[in-house]
């Protein structure tokens, strides 16, 4: 019982962290139709931000986290207006391509850049663990948790409430009418990218705080199992990535809970193929439902 | 307010519109009529920005705007109402008649909907609603309310009438009355060529990307072509 008590806390550290990450896939999907795969090493060059914030700069921990949040942020936007921007009009799958030469790009210029070895990350989180009852818990768990859902509350308002996330949706719902409504298309796929690589900063360093290394490769892993998470609430569907973050980070925990670790990656990809066949729209996903 | 001249779009190597020109003046009802595939959709979206023509030039406003971007345009006072009303089916009424005003100051947005709330009653009732739930008569009303949002000098509505039963068509004509006499300047594009006339004061008829006859609506209703063609006679 108790074993399974700390891995259902470690599934919900992890699966927050799948969530945020999710969440990028998601949004960009949503208004471009693009399935982001450069996403997750976004994230790898976050903790080596991180890395070097604190290690070469002598950074407070904190300032390296906002400082991987900005780089983040900037790299997404960058991506997104030197390689994206041009292929507009291209078929989807181009864009696709394209998607995957940036990842590679990323991980060979960190492999070239920070060398192919894993560089460990001190830590950022230090602070003894809580005590409930005759239970321990890990202050890191905990703050990876609360922040996830600030985050993701963060997220929903500016999505549901503000005038640029209004925008947003009118954007990956029909960008043509929202073109019509006077909205400006490209400052809009521009705010997407930027939100959902501020995530991937977050997500940067509550990975760095799980595990604290960075290798050139970290975001691929990673990246994929988060992709699965977007498909499994729904690609496109905001709720449905942090439902699908969630239910991946557990189903891994309760994997391994059981004593079946090296299952774990088998049983995120065995969902991923569950959905694919079974409800490939996930568990959120959009219903068209259009009236003539 | 609009004059285009001598413009050719082209999809690839469909060459959808050939050297159409017409004018739109302040305060008149102009309607487009033509057989499906005659391009109208082409010309208001090019009218709009979202395609562009090889040749001559579109002046809005004494402005040559042949190059502004579609979202510049709206703010310089053009709404276009798209075929199919293409209202954002997954974000509520309100949210809708929102993203109409989007380039208005948010000073100006409550004024905006409590006007198109008491022009559209049916949308204030529904204002929480979700679109993808309203009947295809209320999803044109809030097209219509929502392009009205941005305050435009021009309105282009592009087949308001389509699909929809003949007592709303009615309606949609009836609102197209009230906001003509109320000064907005309108360009209409119709298949329903008999109720496009009876609001319009002059016309256009489109064949086949071609401008094929033009004139006072009352002259297009009495032309043996137009009747042969368009009204069933
Ligand atoms: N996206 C498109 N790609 C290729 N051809 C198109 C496209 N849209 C319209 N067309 C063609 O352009 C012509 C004019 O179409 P359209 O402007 O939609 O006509 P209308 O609105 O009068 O029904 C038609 O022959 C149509 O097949
Ligand atoms: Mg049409």
């Amino acid at each position: 019982m108790m074993t399974f008590i700390y891995q259902l806390i470690n599934g919900l550290q992890v699966g927050s962290i799948y969530a945020l990450v999710a969440l990028g896939y998601s949004m960009v999907y949503g208004i471009i139709m693009l399935l982001n795969f450069a996403h997750g090493d976004v994230i790898m060059i976050g903790a080596y931000t991180i890395w070097i914030s604190i290690t070469a700069m002598g950074l407070h921990p904190v300032l390296a986290v906002l400082m991987a949040v900005v780089i983040c942020t900037l790299l997404g936007m960058f991506i997104e207006k030197v390689a994206y921007t041009p292929l507009r009009k291209s078929p989807r799958i181009s864009l696709l391509i394209t998607a995957i030469g940036v990842s590679m790009l990323l991980q060979n210029l960190a492999q070239i850049v920070f060398g192919a070895n894993a560089q460990t990350i001190p830590s950022i989180v230090t602070a003894p663990n809580i005590t409930v009852g005759s239970m321990q818990v890990s202050v890191t768990a905990v703050i990876t948790i609360v922040v996830s859902i600030l985050s993701m509350l963060g997220l929903t308002f500016l999505v549901q409430k503000t005038k640029m996330g209004k925008a947003m949706r009118a954007v990956s719902e029909d960008t043509e009418a929202a073109q019509l409504m006077g909205i400006h298309v490209n400052h809009t796929i521009s705010f997407t990218f930027a939100i959902g690589s501020a995530l991937a900063g977050i997500g940067a360093a509550l990975y760095c705080c799980a595990y604290p290394q960075a290798t050139p490769t970290m975001g691929s892993m990673l990246g994929l199992k988060a992709f699965v998470a977007a498909v499994l609430g729904g690609i496109g569907s905001i709720p449905g990535a942090m439902i699908g973050g969630f239910v991946i980070g557990i189903a891994e925990a309760l994997v391994k809970a059981a004593g079946l670790s090296v299952w774990a990656d088998g049983v995120v990809f065995a969902i991923l193929i569950v959905v694919l066949l079974f409800k490939p729209t996930g568990l959120l996903g959009r219903t068209m439902n259009e009236k003539v | 307010m609009l004059t285009v001249e001598n413009i050719n779009v082209y999809y690839g190597n469909i060459h959808a519109i050939k050297d159409v020109s017409f004018r739109v003046k302040k305060g008149e009802i102009v309607t487009l009529i033509g057989a499906n595939g005659a391009g109208k959709s082409t010309i208001l979206n090019t009218v709009s920005g979202l395609l562009r023509s090889r040749t001559g030039s579109i002046t809005f406003l004494d402005e040559a705007v042949d190059h502004v971007a579609p979202h510049l345009l709206v703010a310089k006072g053009l709404a276009q109402v798209p075929e199919g009303r293409r209202v954002f089916l997954q974000m509520t009424v309100e949210e809708n008649l929102e993203m109409g005003a989007f380039t208005r100051p948010k000073s100006e947005v409550d004024a905006g909907l409590q006007d198109v709330y008491s022009r559209f009653e049916r949308l204030k009732e529904r204002r929480k609603q979700v679109a993808g739930t309203l009947s295809g008569g209320e999803q044109q009303m809030l097209a219509m309310g929502r392009a009205l949002m941005s305050k435009p000098q021009l309105l282009m509505l592009d087949e308001p009438s389509m699909g929809l039963a003949p007592l709303l068509v009615e309606q949609i004509f009836e609102i197209i009355r009230e906001l003509h006499q109320a000064g907005t300047t309108i360009l209409l594009v119709e298949q329903n060529a008999q109720m496009a006339l009876s609001v319009a004061d002059r016309a256009y008829v489109l064949e086949t990307g071609r401008v094929a006859l033009e004139g006072s609506a009352q002259e297009m209703l009495n032309n043996d072509q137009v009747k042969k063609a368009y009204l069933g006679a």
